[in-house]
């Protein structure tokens, strides 16, 4: 196996540097190139491991032998791209303040770097998040150890490798123009290579499980891992202009681009950032609150009726265009069903602590898993209710839809994550503890004031720019010219950037916890009252 | 192909709805099953039970 | 105890049935606007982008104008009166892929053409600021500047007719001519150029004609939009979507 790996990597880099010698733009030189270096350091690394294999460290306890290794690299990647994303987050919000920001070079300006940041956020950090605790769960659930010995690595590294490329590609003006899918494709054909490899892996791990029933985190997660290859792979369709060329062209055109576009966006949501971080839910908070969940049935409903309806809800991104009515209304119709299976989910989530109400008070963790499904309660009931026709016409194409998004990504994925991760960390390190419980606290409240006011000034700001967009004066016309609405919008965008960095501030604060959880330190003010990690607890 | 708008409203009004209310109750039928629910207590301890 | 080969089954069946489900959705949603005959308008005047529009409309997508201007105007009375007539499908048909945007930082672009002059789009792209103070637009001094590089638009031409855009023979014979002709009037081909693309509009873009550089483009692309359409022509009750 081992040399099978070594021959891909190999062919890996002779394909880059073809490429990258061939290549008739500047792009595909650079790209070919990090390809061929990312090639050639998997090559060295399968080398040198297969001549001086060590040998392999037994776990004592007598249990399933854990790939820890796997999960530790993916907290420590959420940690990092998630840093990344929300700080390109606070560039791109101070730059919609202060336009001088863009610097008037091609690299730094909002139109290339709102795309680092939503793909550093959205895939960079919620997927290594995805990555980190699908293989945790998986193992866990299953009672066994995570399928394959490269190929973990290989959806890991190769899934870093993704994200470089199609970061450095925006920042060097390479992209389909389509949101959520502007990589190029090349990249979108090697995300379909690892994509592929990591379906692979969770399914491989699942036929091996010493577990009679595949637990409903898993249901979520596969659901996630199969519906993205379908959208990704569909959506990213494109006649590349020459094999050694950056630029493609998307093979739908017009009415069909914007529908697929939508299909794969919305669903890019709902699968990608609600079902995906729905197994973490379903796992996650029932370990810590260490309660089953609260109704196994109503998890099963949840699900089915999710995947059913979601696919559906894409049009609504399309109201009163050129898209046909039929398909707005149908779009709007699954909308706002839509509502009923996600607040189903939300109250199994929720109800789960019944009879342990009190840890929302002393477990600063629980805290923040809870809080992530009041805001997932919050964002499924503002969307449905955006995808109606009338209130879209005002919400539509203006900061209401930014603020309802970041309700979602803020308050329901990343405090979802962070609670996740604070969770993980102990474990997979195989700490009594974290570092630091008040530090949670801390990172709790300057995040959540951040959160508010990001939503809130979205939220006046959006409303206000849409109403006087359809302003009239006595005369009967427009009463605000398009300009004049801009500059209303100024203070809101100064209280959303300042939002910004006080969220960016409270993942610093966990990213330091974790640091020195992961080291073993204790804060010697608290190392009474530390709440202890279960397994490590028992175990001594 | 000519599909007109009746076509695909009439189809989605008839056989859509039919699929999805089939599709829902096949889910609660299978949810609610009286025997099912040893398995599906079962199912919900498995995070609980992990001894390392 | 129980067989591997069920558990396999197991798996495998939620993996089929969870693609059943969701393609179901995708496929009744999407399949039909390919073949109902209602969703793009029969209307005259819209023709593929010329080269010279083709690589403008390129550097718009490459630089992200998306992310903050919309090119789809809705059925609405205010929006009618600040772009003009509502977007008709017919008029992206040909744009792979759709740049309808979803964001209004700034204004709506569908009809912007025409709207303002070469001379306000080249100070406008230099400085935003400086025509519109309350303008939150990053400045593009760097498009005057640089040389406009399309490897191969002959290549551009024909991965569009691959996928149904109807570039004939000739307009991929002439399309690095046409390229150069339409940023100089006094070029052989300009009438060629005009019959191929009717209302191409040909002259020097960025008031610079030393130099073909990537504004000339995008002033071109953006001097075009919403021009093509003849709504004299044009009759709502025909197309009921």
């Amino acid at each position: 196996m081992n040399l099978l790996w070594i021959a891909f990597s190999i062919i890996g880099a002779i394909v880059g540097l073809l490429l990258s010698a061939k290549a008739v733009d500047q792009g595909m030189m650079i790209h070919g190139m990090t390809f061929a270096i990312a090639s050639v350091i998997a090559a060295y690394a399968l080398i040198s491991q297969h001549y001086n294999s060590r040998p392999a460290v037994v776990d004592q306890s007598g249990g399933p032998d854990y790939n820890l290794a796997i999960v530790k690299y993916g907290v420590i990647a959420s940690m990092f791209w998630g840093v990344v994303g929300f700080l390109v987050g606070v560039v791109i919000a101070f730059q919609l303040s202060f336009p001088v920001l863009n610097l008037d070079l091609p690299w730094t300006t909002f139109g290339r770097l709102r795309p680092l940041h939503t793909s550093a956020v959205i895939f960079a950090f919620g997927g290594n998040v995805l990555l980190a605790t699908s293989f945790h769960v998986v193992q866990r659930t299953c009672r066994t150890r995570l399928a394959g010995t490269f190929s973990p690595w290989f959806v890991f590294w190769g899934y870093q490798l993704f994200i470089v490329l199609a970061a450095s590609g925006y920042v060097l003006g390479i992209t389909q123009g389509k949101e959520y899918a502007e990589p190029e494709w090349y990249v979108d054909i090697w995300l379909t290579l690892v994509w592929v490899v990591y379906l692979m892996v969770f399914l491989a791990t699942l036929w091996k499980r010493q577990e009679k029933h595949i637990y409903v985190a898993n249901w979520f997660y596969l659901a996630f891992i199969i519906t993205v290859a379908m959208l990704h792979v569909v959506n990213a369709l494109a006649i590349p202009v020459s094999l050694t060329g950056v630029k493609s062209y998307s093979l739908f055109a017009g009415v069909q681009s914007a529908l697929t576009q939508w299909w794969y966006g919305h669903n890019a949501v709902g699968f990608f950032l609600t079902a995906g971080f729905l197994g973490i839910m379903y796992y996650f908070i029932p370990k810590r609150v260490n309660r089953p969940v609260y109704s196994y049935r109503l998890s099963i409903i949840h699900f089915w009726a999710l995947i059913f309806l979601y696919i559906w809800a894409g049009p609504h991104h399309l109201h009163y265009t050129a898209l046909p009515d039929w398909s707005q209304t149908l779009g709007m119709t699954f909308s706002i069903m839509l509502w009923m299976p996600s607040w189903g989910g939300m109250i199994n989530g929720l109800m789960t602590l019944s009879g342990a109400w009190d840890k929302l008070r002393t477990d600063p963790v629980v805290r923040f898993l809870v809080t992530s499904v009041a805001f997932y309660g919050m964002s499924t009931f503002e969307g449905p209710l955006m995808s109606i026709k009338e209130v879209n016409a005002l919400s539509h194409y203006t900061d209401w839809t930014i603020g309802h998004v970041h309700s979602g990504a803020l308050g329901w994925v990343a405090y979802i994550s962070f609670g996740a991760l604070y969770f993980l960390a102990p474990v997979v390190w195989k700490r009594k503890s974290l570092y630091s419980d008040k530090l949670v606290s801390w990172h709790f409240w300057i995040s959540t004031i951040g959160i508010l006011l990001y939503i809130t000034a979205m939220w006046v700001s959006g409303i206000m720019q849409g109403l006087m967009w359809r302003a009239y004066d006595a005369f009967g016309f427009l009463e605000y010219s398009f300009s004049e609405t801009v500059e209303a919008m100024h203070p809101f965008y100064v209280i959303r950037a300042l939002g910004g960095v006080l969220f960016l501030i409270g993942s610093l604060i966990m990213v330091y916890n974790l640091w020195r959880t992961a080291k073993g330190d204790v804060r010697s003010e608290e190392k009474d009252e530390l709440i202890l990690n279960p397994e490590v607890a028992v175990a001594r | 192909m000519d599909i007109t708008f009746q076509d695909a409203s009439y189809f989605a009004q008839t056989w859509g709805l039919l699929y999805l209310f089939g599709l829902f109750m096949i889910v609660l039928v299978y949810a609610l099953w009286p025997r099912n629910k040893k398995k599906f207590d079962a199912a919900a301890q498995i995070p609980l039970e992990e001894k390392d | 105890m129980f067989s591997h080969k069920i558990i396999e089954k197991n798996s495998i069946l939620m993996l089929v049935l969870t693609l059943i489900v969701v393609s179901i959705g995708g496929l009744i949603e999407i399949v039909p606007l390919f073949y109902l005959e209602s969703t793009i308008e029969k209307v005259k005047g819209v023709r593929p982008y010329s080269p010279l529009e083709l690589a403008g409309r390129n550097i718009y997508i490459r630089e992200g104008c998306y992310n903050c201007h919309s090119q789809m105007i809705r059925p609405l009375r205010d929006e009618a009166e600040r772009y003009g007539h509502y977007s008709l499908a017919a008029e992206s048909m040909y744009d792979h892929p759709f740049q309808w945007g979803s964001k209004r930082t700034g204004p709506d672009l569908a009809r912007v053409g025409g709207r303002y002059s070469d001379e306000w789009h080249v100070t406008h792209m230099r400085n935003p600021q400086s025509v519109v103070p309350e303008s939150v637009m990053p400045a593009y001094s760097f498009l005057e500047k640089t040389e406009l590089r399309v490897p191969d638009i002959t290549a551009d031409l024909v991965a569009h007719r691959m996928m149904g855009v109807p570039y004939s023979d000739e307009m991929i014979e002439n399309a690095k001519a046409d390229l150069k002709a339409q940023v100089d009037p006094d070029a052989d081909n300009v009438d060629g150029l005009l019959a191929r693309y009717p209302k191409a509009q040909v002259r020097d873009f960025d008031g610079n004609p030393k130099l073909l550089s990537e504004l000339d483009a995008l002033i071109a692309y953006l001097q075009m939009l919403g021009t093509l359409v003849d709504f004299t022509s044009y009759e709502p009750e025909q197309n009921n979507r």
